[in-house]
């Protein structure tokens, strides 16, 4: 089986992160080294082990659907590094 | 005033005898900073005016009453800074108050100071903080641990007489162990986390760090109990966890981990910790080897289960809704991408991008998956392991501080540093390290943690065993 690789700049696109090459030169032997390393959960036999999501048996929580306070509009956007009329103000999405 | 030796329980007492008012004891905390902390580096910020104004109208009738609580910089505090120590939080101040911190304000308690951490809590030495290094206070030339390492230092310095932390992966029990104070992670579900910036929603706690193991369970009687604001959180009684305290551990059944003393640990910490043991043994526990086959592939499990849930998480950071924003972006990927680029540290990239990878279409069965199959047999060891013994004695690290930057450029070595804490993050049950002697390294005394664990909401008992340790050395 040839060593595990993962393409840092395929992955950092994905997942919106943009990288200098410096960083790209370094992650990408650093991350194939953790990788290798966490392979080793390939020697254990899972056959017929049912996954845990997480630590408590909890499942299925609910609650009453009843109003309650929230922010206002003045606090929701109280920390947006742009904001104006009470909403947030992003780069253009749709191309017109 | 001097904070060397005072507790929360012994302050209590004075506030209460009318000895020592809460704003005496928050100005003996805002001097012992003062005088310490630039040494140290435990802290990001504070602000006295404010904890000044609760103190002065202070209830100390109330448990907590008058004592002051350094909170780890991933803590909703309204009004305050919570930077996660990440550039990407510049700027953000706290609209709201977390559950913790609503019921340490309900118990008297008054939250002061933000303390230092790995960025986003990723990493076991502090070193992965955007703002600054905080040294031990053992040694300045050695890290504290992490990622709660500022809320151990300033404990372990006398800056604080409690504060709080996070532990994911040993978050809280591992800079405990390094820096010489007592540090508890409660069972999963036992304290409820809104307001905590989540890393890995299945793994993390909240839990204190204190003087003493009976402090912990005076922090841990304030902030423990189900919040209908966290799903995650139990609705079970919370028992009183002072009362039974002093049982001691007279025909309790402990338990030993064969696979915890491995080869390459420290002989200091072996020697350490076996000596603990021995102690238990004379205080009348029975010592039972057990064995945790799986423990070797923890460190493994845990890397693909809280990479991937950190991946997903940390999607919130977009330079939207809070904190920095790339300037004049060209559209909204370059938005993205620069403010993401620009706002993270590499460790926090390191982990987005694998755990991006580990959840990607094509590899999530091979991954992720089966890491969730994994813990199920890490969890299945210790519930075996708790049909036969009572709680769990191991050492918390299995080396003392190491020095700062030793193992900054091997991201692998430092996530070996968490070799003995994780199993109880991925099994939801509760640990706790304390003090048990030291280390001596260079010429200086380096503290060595022993971690208990015990059962999955049994702090009462945890901490019982914890203090029948404690006590007997006194």
């Amino acid at each position: 089986m040839s060593a595990p690789h993962l393409d840092v700049r395929y992955i950092a696109n994905l997942v919106r992160l943009r990288l200098t090459e410096e960083e790209i030169t370094e992650l990408q032997p650093q991350l194939d080294h953790v990788l290798s390393y966490i392979e080793q959960l390939d020697e254990v036999n899972v056959d017929g082990i049912e996954p845990t999501a997480h630590a408590s048996a909890v499942y299925n929580v609910f609650r009453a659907d009843l109003p309650r306070d929230g922010f206002t509009q003045a606090q929701a956007t109280a920390n947006a590094p742009h904001s104006g009329n009470g909403l947030f103000l992003v780069p253009k999405v749709v191309e017109g | 005033m001097h904070l060397a030796g005072l507790t929360i329980a012994k302050a209590r007492r004075l506030i209460q005898a009318g000895e020592l008012s809460p704003v005496q004891l928050l100005d003996a905390v805002q001097a012992a900073i003062e005088k310490t902390d630039p040494a140290i580096g435990g802290y990001l910020s504070r602000d006295y005016q404010r904890a000044r104004a609760l103190a002065e109208k202070i209830d100390i009738t109330l448990p907590l009453g008058g004592i002051p609580v350094a909170i780890k910089d991933v803590i909703n505090v309204e009004g305050e800074p919570c930077t996660c120590a990440s550039q990407i939080l510049q700027g953000y101040i706290a609209p709201y108050d977390a559950t913790v911190i609503t019921k340490l304000r309900a118990a008297g308690a008054i939250p002061f100071g933000r303390t230092n951490m790995d960025e986003f809590a990723m990493g076991s030495s502090t070193e992965n903080s955007s703002i600054r290094i905080t040294r031990n206070p053992r040694d300045p030339e050695r890290i504290p641990g992490g990622s709660s390492g500022g809320s151990a230092a300033v404990v372990a310095a006398d800056e604080a007489l409690a504060s709080l932390g996070s532990d994911t992966g040993g978050s809280i029990r591992q800079p405990a162990a390094l820096c010489g104070c007592v540090g508890l992670k409660p069972s999963y579900g036992r304290v409820s986390r809104f307001g905590l910036v989540a890393f890995a929603s299945s793994l993390d706690q909240i839990g204190p760090f204190t003087h003493t193991v009976e402090d912990a369970a005076l922090v841990l009687q304030a902030i423990a109990g189900h919040d209908p604001l966290d799903s995650t959180s139990l609705d079970l009684p919370v028992p009183d966890y002072s009362a039974t305290l002093n049982d001691g551990v007279k025909g309790l059944k402990l338990g030993v981990p064969k696979e915890y003393f491995v080869e390459g640990m420290d002989p200091q910490v072996e020697a350490r910790v076996r000596a603990a043991i021995e102690v238990y043994r004379g205080l009348g526990a029975e010592i039972v080897e057990v064995s945790l086959p799986h423990t070797k592939y923890a460190v493994a499990d845990y890397y693909i289960i809280a990479t991937a849930e950190a991946s997903a998480n940390l999607a919130r950071f977009d330079g939207v809704r809070y904190g920095k924003r790339a300037e004049a972006p060209r559209d909204l990927a370059d938005h993205y991408g620069r403010t993401r680029g620009e706002g993270f540290g590499k460790e926090v990239k390191r982990r987005i991008i694998l755990g991006t990878y580990v959840l990607s279409s094509g590899y999530y069965d091979a991954y992720y998956l089966r890491a969730q199959k994994v813990r199920t047999l890490i969890r299945r060891d210790l519930e075996a392991a708790f049909e036969k013994v009572d709680g769990l004695l191991s050492p918390t690290s299995p080396v003392p501080a190491f020095k700062i930057g030793e193992r900054m450029g091997d991201p692998l070595q430092m996530y070996l540093a968490d070799i003995f804490t994780i199993a109880a993050n991925l099994a939801g049950i509760c640990g706790i390290s304390i003090p048990c002697g030291d280390a001596e390294v260079d010429g200086k005394k380096l503290p060595v943690g022993l971690q208990i664990m015990a059962p999955a909401f049994e702090e009462a008992r945890l901490l019982r065993i914890a203090q029948a340790y404690e006590t007997a050395g006194s």
